[in-house]
């Protein structure tokens, strides 16, 4: 209320100082004339005094207590908890958005310390070291009756193993500060290429616009990455920008609004492939104003060979996808259009809805198998959730570090014994 | 004539410190780093105990150990395995592939003597 004193807000909605006090601390809720009385007088819309960050906060409180069931949070109270103790209610959310975060990063580097060879290499060394030092040091302190040629051979090897382990230590901490934002020090061309792709965004306007080709748009984009991860990203802006004149932004803007970011039933209306339609969504969606997509793309091997996360579904960065993918399911059955209610197994509160499809890369060529391709839509299905009947796939990011048991696709024992 | 221990393991600061710990034991320690030659060395040394660590340069542990089995039951010689990798599943690898006991690094040296003891009076 910047700009306009206590008093007279309350005098112009004919109301005491105090009451608009209790208002304004959130101890009053307010409604009616008295809420457009004061929206009038601060000349905004009323949705904004009842609506904005406060139903925000009490829809965060909701999903932090539907996390933890056995906790029994007074869920029909959220309203006056959040009203009376704003502060508190804050924290808790807040708590609870830093706890997500944290369990996506615990899963992040357990992925990469299962995937990544750099990684368990130096974690052997460090391990190995550390037992050379602990057997070598306890032999010292605990031998009086060591002879001084022991004694100065092993202060010798106590010496060397600690700088050694000083030598391990110092490039681990490197190699964890370098990757912290998962994107340097890569592994992969293709994790090369996805790191600029998520640093840029998944929606290139100069290819949307045509004020730039494919090819210079790489030149432009790939200063700093290798030969490999630059040929790559070079195919995949070119194949960009045939997407492009396939199916423009303002085309799929003209019916988005009307059937939601249903890849099925846009290309059915639109008369194009669902791979297409899927492919545009993924790098328009937020254009268009939707939540944020996760989309993923696999080859005939079932190898991830895209992977675009979102906030609320990750894809592994090492790796094959889980199993009970729909993904997986498509390239079964290619033609055929999978719709699957999936739930992440991480601490997602709400099923989203997966879209996926299969079919052949290009023209068929006789006495040539195919070369299939699989994709997948992940999208946050706003209000429809669905329908009490629909079942729920759980999902994880790959069987080490997924709680789901019992799982008949699992390939490997879980590292978690009782989930995040 | 003393017990003898062949210590397979390419760490040479940790085959020092266990080379000293059991011979004030009164093992007779053989040491080979070479994972390729390990199964040679066991045929050649006959010893009453091998202590196998997994990650060798020529052979892993594994792949040593299963050989190894199909020419001695673990009655006839027991096999400590040690590793840097202590998950259930390297566990389970160990165990099929006929592992006597299995210790995680980094471990102590009471316990790794406590380990050979128990092995050598079985």
């Amino acid at each position: 209320m910047a700009g306009m004193k206590q008093a007279g807000l309350a005098q112009q909605a004919n109301i005491s100082a105090s009451y608009l006090n209790l208002i304004e601390h959130n101890r009053r809720r307010i409604g009616g004339k008295l809420l457009l009385d004061i929206a009038a007088a601060l000349d905004v819309e009323p949705s904004l005094l009842t609506e904005g960050a406060e139903a925000a906060l009490i829809a965060q409180l909701r999903e932090s207590a539907s996390i933890h069931p056995k906790v029994s949070a007074e869920l029909s109270r959220t309203d006056e908890f959040a009203g009376r103790f704003p502060g508190w209610a804050q924290l808790l959310a807040e708590t609870h958005r830093r706890v997500t975060a944290l369990e996506r990063t615990v899963v992040e580097l357990t992925d990469r310390l299962t995937h990544d060879p750099h990684l368990a290499d130096s974690m052997h060394d460090m391990l190995t070291t550390v037992t050379a030092i602990h057997s070598t040091a306890s032999i010292l302190a605990e031998s009086d009756d060591l002879e001084p040629e022991w004694r100065d051979r092993f202060s010798r090897n106590v010496h060397e193993d600690s700088a050694r382990l000083a030598e391990v230590s110092q490039s681990l901490v490197q190699y964890l500060d370098n990757s912290s934002d998962a994107n340097t020090d890569l592994q992969s061309p293709q994790e090369e290429m996805d790191a600029v792709f998520k640093a840029v965004g998944p929606r290139f306007s100069e290819l949307e616009d045509g004020t730039q080709d494919p090819l210079s748009l790489t030149e432009y984009l790939a200063a700093d990455i290798s030969v490999a991860a630059k040929e790559l990203m070079s195919w995949a802006l070119q194949s960009y920008a045939l997407d492009v004149a396939k199916l423009h932004e303002k085309q799929l803007a003209s019916v988005i609004s009307e059937l939601g970011p249903d890849p099925f039933k846009i290309s059915a209306t639109l008369g194009c492939s669902p791979d297409l339609v899927m492919r545009r969504l993924a790098a328009l969606a937020t254009n268009f104003g939707l939540p944020e997509v996760a989309f993923a793309v696999c080859d005939g091997a079932g190898v991830l060979i895209h992977r675009q996360s979102s906030a609320r579904f990750a894809l592994p960065r090492f790796g094959g996808g889980c199993a009970q993918l729909p993904l997986y399911r498509a390239l079964t059955q290619p033609y055929s259009a999978q719709t699957a209610w999936v739930e992440p197994l991480s601490n997602e509160s709400a099923p989203l809805r997966a879209f996926a499809y299969a079919a052949p890369l290009g023209p068929v060529f006789p006495s040539q198998p195919p070369i299939y391709r699989a994709y997948m839509l992940v999208v946050d299905p706003g209000q429809d959730r669905g329908s009490e009947f629909d079942l729920i796939t759980q999902v994880g990011v790959a069987c080490r570090i997924c709680p789901r048991k019992p799982c008949n696709m699992r390939q490997e024992p879980s590292i978690l014994s009782s989930g995040l | 004539m003393g017990k003898t221990v062949l210590l397979i393991e390419d760490e040479p600061n940790i085959i020092e410190a266990i080379r000293f710990l059991l011979k004030r034991e009164g093992w007779k320690v053989f040491t080979t780093s070479d994972g390729s030659i390990a199964v040679q060395e066991v045929r050649q040394r006959q010893p009453n105990l091998v202590i196998l660590d997994v990650m060798l340069p020529g052979k892993s542990g594994y792949d040593i150990l299963r050989e190894l089995r199909q020419e001695f039951s673990a009655d006839v010689l027991p096999v400590l395995m040690l590793t840097a990798r202590g998950q259930s599943k390297d566990r389970d690898i160990a165990t099929q592939a006929g592992v006597s006991r299995f210790m995680t690094k980094p471990f102590s040296n009471s316990e790794m003597i406590e380990a050979v003891r128990a092995l050598s009076e079985k």
